[in-house]
């Protein structure tokens, strides 16, 4: 369990604990196409880490080797210290990890309530015969966890939808009630799928603000996808590049910007 | 005073009128039979909910709830340890229907999979013919202390009969609804049961094991079955030939829609009593055997006009 690799300080002065998730060497082939070639690289405690490339440079492919929807062929993923056996998502979710989607995936059919409540699913422990007859232990536990989800839903400033059924809200909206969701999950490692996409600037900025906070004030460790380097040059403390399924980069947001084949990537080269 | 438009629209409610006895007892035999069109329904609307499988197997799930109820009965099992027993093989049919079927073809086409619901139907009326024989059974009615007697209500000179039977039926349907009904809006189980409804890939993100859903879908799905097989089985008799009113929720589903729980429950009592309105007043004009197609004309018309049902979820394609 023990981790021996430093930490660092970030240039505004947050801690950044030792490797919580190390990728070592992940290849993912879909038949005979390969997503991901031999991409390795690892996410600290209390980090902010982007994942950055074009289009179909493998980003969501990676997102979903960590959260356990794609496995991969080769390599191994390491999780606080243990390399974590191949297991379906819902175990991921349990060791303490949550997400959001790139193209939305709430339940259509619940209010905003509902759907961060689904958060707490796996801290729910009552017999569901209590859970029925809203009596006892289970009534204190329902309470209790939905004390929680009010207090993230203020958290993001969503109280005034908090009874609208979720599919008739607004596109930036929805996005917030799934990062509301995966909050409520008290997540140890959350993964963000393109947490701006589709935004305009104002709803990009709210999001960025929102993402830093919850970095800052529950001290989640963040993981982000994103297509746009703009974003993600204020937001991550360290960024890595894949292009077509390939590492270009790994390193701070500086760092990664001034990299040649990150600069031919983004802008195109003749070959 | 005749032809074909008072026959259609004046002759049948003059009779209404005059018989006020024998309307109600027609309105009470169509509630019963519609009540238990809607717990086939709601069989099928479960399974569709948590998994989008029209599950052609339901039918035949009431059949074989109900014979292995009588025949565990007829080993000399006393009636009311039978009931849990077969409580447990609806369980262990439900685990292995989540495990050899629905667990190696997930993310299949529909079609495959309602393929496959039709392989299981095969199955079980195979396996059910080869363990408790094809002859026809009567359900253990007294020993499960279900009351087989009826009242006599006389409102102003009539007579209605209600079979105690009937009244059982409907109170036991209507208790399960509700038990269903609270079981997925106030538990743990019930949330991630419409999670999963709404979102596969969401449910598994937040930590919900669509596998272990499935499971407990399918086993709700078989203690509806079995409640049906014992209500329909006490009403006439437990055969094979039971699975063909299965098919009767299909009507009923395209009426209350494939997604409605409640829609399920009108859906059945609209079909139940709609067609034996329709049987009585209006079938000497079709000759005999009205039941048999009459849900049909009224499903084909609602998917004419409206293809979601009553309740069920409006379909929008956003362009």
């Amino acid at each position: 369990m023990k981790d021996t690799t430093q930490g660092y300080v970030t240039e505004d002065g947050r801690h950044i604990g030792g490797v919580m998730m190390e990728m070592k060497n992940i290849t993912l082939r879909f038949g005979g196409v390969v997503a991901i070639t031999d991409v390795s690289f690892d996410i600290r405690e209390g980090e902010i880490r982007a994942i950055i490339g074009p289009n179909g440079a493998g980003k969501s492919s990676m997102l979903n080797v960590i959260n356990g929807f794609y496995h991969p062929q080769e390599g191994e993923v390491w999780f606080r210290g243990k390399k974590r056996p191949s297991m379906p998502p819902y175990e991921i979710a349990e060791q303490g990890i949550a997400r959001t989607f790139q193209n939305i995936a709430l339940f259509k059919g619940m209010t905003t309530i509902e759907n961060v409540m689904t958060g707490r699913q796996l801290m729910m422990k009552k017999n569901f015969f209590w859970q029925l007859l809203r009596l006892g232990p289970a009534l204190d536990e329902e309470v209790k966890h939905r004390r929680r989800c009010e207090e993230i839903i203020d958290f993001l400033e969503i109280q005034a939808i908090r009874n609208t059924p979720v599919g008739s809200l607004p596109y930036g909206l929805q996005k917030r009630v799934e990062l509301a969701r995966a909050l409520a999950m008290e997540p140890k490692l959350l993964l963000l799928d393109e947490p701006m996409a589709g935004m305009n600037v104002e709803e990009k900025e709210d999001m960025s603000r929102f993402i830093l906070d919850v970095n800052d004030q529950y001290g989640t460790t963040i993981a982000l996808i994103e297509h746009d380097m703009s974003v993600v040059m204020d937001l991550a403390d360290r960024v890595v590049v894949l292009d077509y399924g390939k590492q270009l980069a790994d390193g701070t947001p500086d760092e990664v910007q001034k990299n040649q084949a990150v600069i031919d990537a983004y802008l195109g080269v003749e070959h | 005073m005749s032809g074909i438009f008072y026959d259609v629209l004046a002759d049948p409610f003059l009779q209404m009128w005059q018989m006020p006895d024998f309307f109600i007892q027609v309105l009470w035999e169509g509630f019963v039979s519609g009540i238990l069109y809607a717990l086939i329904a709601l069989g099928f609307v479960l399974i569709f909910k948590a998994s989008g499988i029209f599950n052609f197997a339901q039918g035949i799930m009431v059949v074989f709830s109900g014979l292995t109820l009588v025949g565990l009965h007829a080993l000399g099992v006393p009636a009311f340890v039978a009931l849990i027993i077969t409580l447990g093989v609806m369980y262990v049919l439900a685990y292995l229907v989540e495990r050899l079927v629905l667990r190696n073809l997930v993310n299949q086409p529909d079609i495959i999979l309602f393929m496959a619901t039709i392989g299981l139907t095969n199955i079980l009326i195979g396996g059910g013919q080869w363990i408790f024989g094809g002859e026809t059974k009567s359900m253990i009615t007294a020993e499960l202390m279900i009351p087989t007697g009826s009242s006599v209500w006389e409102p102003g000179g009539g007579i209605v009969i209600f079979q105690h039977i009937d009244i059982a039926a409907a109170l036991i349907a209507a208790m399960l609804i509700v038990g269903l009904a609270l079981f997925f809006s106030k538990t743990k189980v019930g949330r991630a049961l419409r999670a999963v409804a709404d979102d596969h890939q969401a449910s598994l993100s937040v930590g919900i094991s669509l596998n272990q859903i499935w499971v407990i879908t399918w086993f709700a799905a078989g203690i509806v079955a079995l409640v049906a097989g014992i209500m329909w089985g006490a009403r006439s008799d437990v055969s094979f030939s039971l699975q063909i009113i299965a098919l009767k929720a299909l009507p009923v589903l395209v009426l209350g829609g494939f997604t409605s729980v409640p829609g399920a429950i009108v859906g059945g009592l609209i079909i139940g009593i709609g067609e034996k309105l329709f049987e009585i007043y209006w079938g000497p004009l079709f000759g005999s055997g009205v039941e048999g197609w009459f849900a049909y004309v009224i499903a084909l018309v609602f998917l004419l006009f409206r293809p979601q049902g009553l309740f069920g979820e409006k379909i929008i394609e956003r362009v």
